[in-house]
């Protein structure tokens, strides 16, 4: 299943050819550490998490046996197959296990095979999970649980192992919404969402599982939630965007500088509750705003950042938001490069924008 | 917890033959057979067990014409489940492919007993099921490869075959969504009165979704002819059979639905259980069919299958419950035709499978204004440009 990850060489090669980087300046900082790739970063956060909090449980389909993208490899050997299992296939159930096992004060750590797959377990979150601290006025919560799901396009993924359902979740008040974009800031947001006090859903971009690598530190730490970090600095244009998208945005931005242009790129990594604040911030210095996402773009969570960010910048902008995303179509098998938002699309767009 | 087991209880091998009831021993040339239609009556060597409902009996009427075909059958089936194989590992195919070997006798055993009204749908494992229907190995060959000529124009590649003239309601990606779907089917069909049933397919895994009880308890409602057909290949991508349900026993799980367990290596056994299971449901109502199959290949391409059962476990099956060597067997026994005779068979359909293959190549990928069209009724009616030029938006219709 992992070899899905083999994307098509043209496609690929624009990430491959560069170091990844997940500093605040573009090149890749040392953290520290061991240099290790995405999958194995979720998987020392899950080590961590099972280790320091004897109540914290890890389950899904295949995850006692490592899961698909080997993200649990290890962690039945060590924590037994009490607290790490396999669970039959059923996606409701397994959140709605979830909810039950948080609720008693546990930490739930709930694996869905791929984002694709969580439509069947979508009423358990959006019903059951987001809404159970409200509605028992505090009486009860289910904050000690978190969902991962791999999203995201990989090359030929085709319609039901490529999608990006992010904004589905945004649009639940009670849950947060969480991406990663590099094997660092993984592992860190990830512990951060299993301590959370809140139900998080934490989607990990897939195609980075083995391609992205960089040094990250062996012990345990947290990166806060609901803080965009800006990855790169610049002032004519503030480009926005998480998890594999980052990386694509970023090669639109040095292309953009050999033409002059100086892009500011922020990870938000936080959907939801998201940093207005430091999106605000940069827009109020660039003046334009980028959002990019591989969901399609109408109804994306783009939509929201454009609007809130025209609400608090509108005499600061100097033309309209624009939003490279996926196109409002089925993930499509044989036209995956049409649909995504590729860095020249992107490189247009930012072009455009600045030449209003 | 409950969550430890005990070992793996492998009951995978059963004899191969058991006792062939050699009643005819009818000395044959493979042309008079196949135009003899005389009729043979051969035993089952594995008894149906039945919950619920009376077994059928283990003797199946067939004749030499039909033997011979279901050799055809599942050897090309075979043949081109093995070139799938080797077109994805040369990248021609891409996206997610399941193969079907080892588990041809229920797709062929199912066609012997039901007309092309009588409806199937099915999960992603579905080229074979889509061959049986009547869909040519060119349609296949394409839609793996999203060529247009493909049966889903390209469009829903090796998980999403479709024949609409032949019933096939296909081709699903989500585990266990086809099963309700094939209600809705079923109580269309009671509706028209064309005393039509439906056969939705679903995997050992699927049958622990919650859909699937969902689709029992409505289907037993309101007396839906639908056959509910659990492909028991023992393992749910990684996971064997016992590990992800309490009762691995899917005849029975329809509770107060009755059902009834096949040797799905058995096409004969396949035949007369769904044969039974039309009558049934035309009656009665909802009906669960138990295939105990295998499959030789992994899950899906990049699973080498190996990881989670014994290299032991699958050439004892080939060896044990091979459903093509079953019927080759069957066809020697009774001197239906020689071992040249089915040798010669076998080069046929190989050459067969790699015309269409090459035929397949030549096709060209759709047109890239298909990534717009059949989202909703009326098309975007927009143009895309290749990858490198900047979208164009798409205009809701
Ligand atoms: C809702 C959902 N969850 C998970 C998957 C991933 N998945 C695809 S096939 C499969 C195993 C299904 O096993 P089974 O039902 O026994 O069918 P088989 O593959 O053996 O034919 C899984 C977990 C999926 N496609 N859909
Ligand atoms: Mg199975």
């Amino acid at each position: 299943m992992v070899s899905i990850l083999r994307r098509s060489p043209k496609l690929l090669s624009s990430i491959c050819r560069r170091q990844f980087s997940a500093s605040s300046d573009g090149n890749l900082t040392s953290h520290g550490g061991k240099s290790m790739n995405l999958y194995s970063a979720i998987n020392q956060a899950l080590h961590i998490a099972l280790e320091t909090d004897p109540r914290s449980y890890v389950f899904g389909e295949d995850v006692g046996f490592g899961g698909v993208f080997r993200c649990t490899t290890g962690l039945v050997d060590r924590y037994g197959k009490d607290r790490v299992f396999n669970t039959p296939l059923c996606e409701q159930g397994i959140v709605g296990f979830g909810i039950g096992l948080a609720a008693m004060g546990n930490r739930a750590i709930a694996e869905i095979q791929f984002a694709d797959y969580i439509y069947p377990a979508f009423d358990q979150i959006v019903n059951e999970a987001a809404k159970f601290r409200y509605r028992s006025g505090n009486q009860f919560n289910c904050g000690g649980l978190t969902i991962r799901a791999p999203y995201g396009a990989v090359g030929h993924g085709g319609h039901y192992h490529s999608q990006s359902p992010e904004a589905f979740f945004c649009h639940v008040p009670g849950i947060k919404v969480v991406i990663p974009r590099s094997p660092y800031q993984a592992k860190g947001l990830l512990l951060s969402c299993i301590r959370d006090q809140n139900p998080v859903v934490f989607f990990e971009p897939k195609l980075l599982y083995r391609l992205a690598v960089e040094e990250v530190p062996e012990d345990d730490f947290m990166l806060p939630l609901s803080e965009a970090e800006v990855i790169r600095e610049g002032s004519d244009i503030t480009l926005v965007g998480w998890g594999a998208q980052l990386s694509v945005m970023e090669q639109a931005c040095i292309d953009a500088e050999k033409d002059g242009i100086s892009c500011e790129l922020i990870d938000l990594r936080t959907l939801m509750p998201w940093d207005k604040e430091t999106v605000e911030a940069s827009v109020k210095k660039t003046g334009r705003l980028l959002i990019s996402h591989e969901a399609p773009v109408t109804g994306g969570f783009g939509a929201e950042i454009s609007a809130s960010i025209v609400e608090r910048c509108f005499l600061r902008l100097e033309a309209p938001v624009s939003r490279v995303c996926g196109l409002d179509t089925p993930f499509p098998l044989v036209f995956e490069p049409f649909y995504m938002p590729t860095k020249n699309k992107i490189l247009d767009a930012i072009k455009a924008t600045v030449k209003y | 917890m409950a969550l430890s087991h005990a070992a793996s209880r492998s009951n995978l091998l059963k004899p191969l033959v058991s006792g062939f009831s050699y009643s005819s021993s009818l000395r044959r040339s493979i042309s008079s057979a196949a135009d003899n239609s005389s009729s043979l009556t051969i035993e089952t060597s594995v008894p149906f067990t039945a919950h619920k409902c009376d077994e059928p009996s283990r003797s199946v009427e067939t004749n030499p014409k039909e033997l011979l075909g279901f050799f055809r059958d599942m050897a090309l089936m075979r043949r081109m489940e093995i070139a799938a194989d080797s077109l994805y590992k040369a990248k021609l195919i891409r996206g997610f492919c399941h193969l079907y070997d080892g588990q041809e006798a229920v797709a062929v055993g199912m066609e012997a007993a039901i007309t092309k009204k009588d409806a199937i749908i099915t999960a992603y494992r579905d080229h074979c099921t889509f061959l049986g229907r009547g869909g040519t190995l060119l349609e296949i060959f394409a839609e793996l490869m999203g060529r247009q000529a493909g049966c889903s124009r390209g469009k829903g590649g090796s998980m999403h075959f479709y024949k609409k003239d032949a019933c096939f309601y296909g081709g699903h990606g989500i585990v266990g969504a086809q099963v309700p779907l094939g209600c809705g089917v079923a109580f269309a069909q009671k509706y028209s009165k064309d005393e039509t049933v439906t056969f939705a397919l679903y995997g050992d895994g699927a049958a622990n979704q919650g859909q699937l009880f969902e689709a029992l308890n409505i289907s037993a409602l309101w007396d839906l002819p639908v056959i509910l057909v659990c492909e028991n290949n023992h393992y749910g991508m990684g996971t064997a059979e016992w590990r992800a349900a309490k009762s691995p026993a899917y005849y029975k799980r329809g509770d107060y639905v009755p059902g009834l367990k096949v040797d799905g290596m058995d096409a004969l056994a396949v035949k007369q259980a769904c044969k039974f299971a039309k009558e049934h449901a035309l009656k009665n109502g909802p009906i669960i069919l138990e295939m105990d199959t295998y499959r030789y290949h992994g899950h899906s391409m990049s699973d080498p299958g190996s990881t989670y059962r014994t290299r032991d476990e699958i050439s004892g099956v080939r060896q044990e419950r091979d459903p093509i060597e079953r019927i080759r067997k069957l066809i020697i026994s009774y001197d239906l035709a020689t071992e040249k005779e089915l040798k010669d068979i076998e080069k046929e359909v190989r050459k067969e499978v790699d015309e269409a293959i090459a035929q397949a190549k030549e096709n060209p990928l759709p047109d890239p204004s298909e990534l717009f069209t059949n989202v909703y009724v009326k098309g975007f009616g927009t143009e895309s440009f290749g990858a490198d030029r900047k979208e164009l938006r798409a205009v809701l219709p």
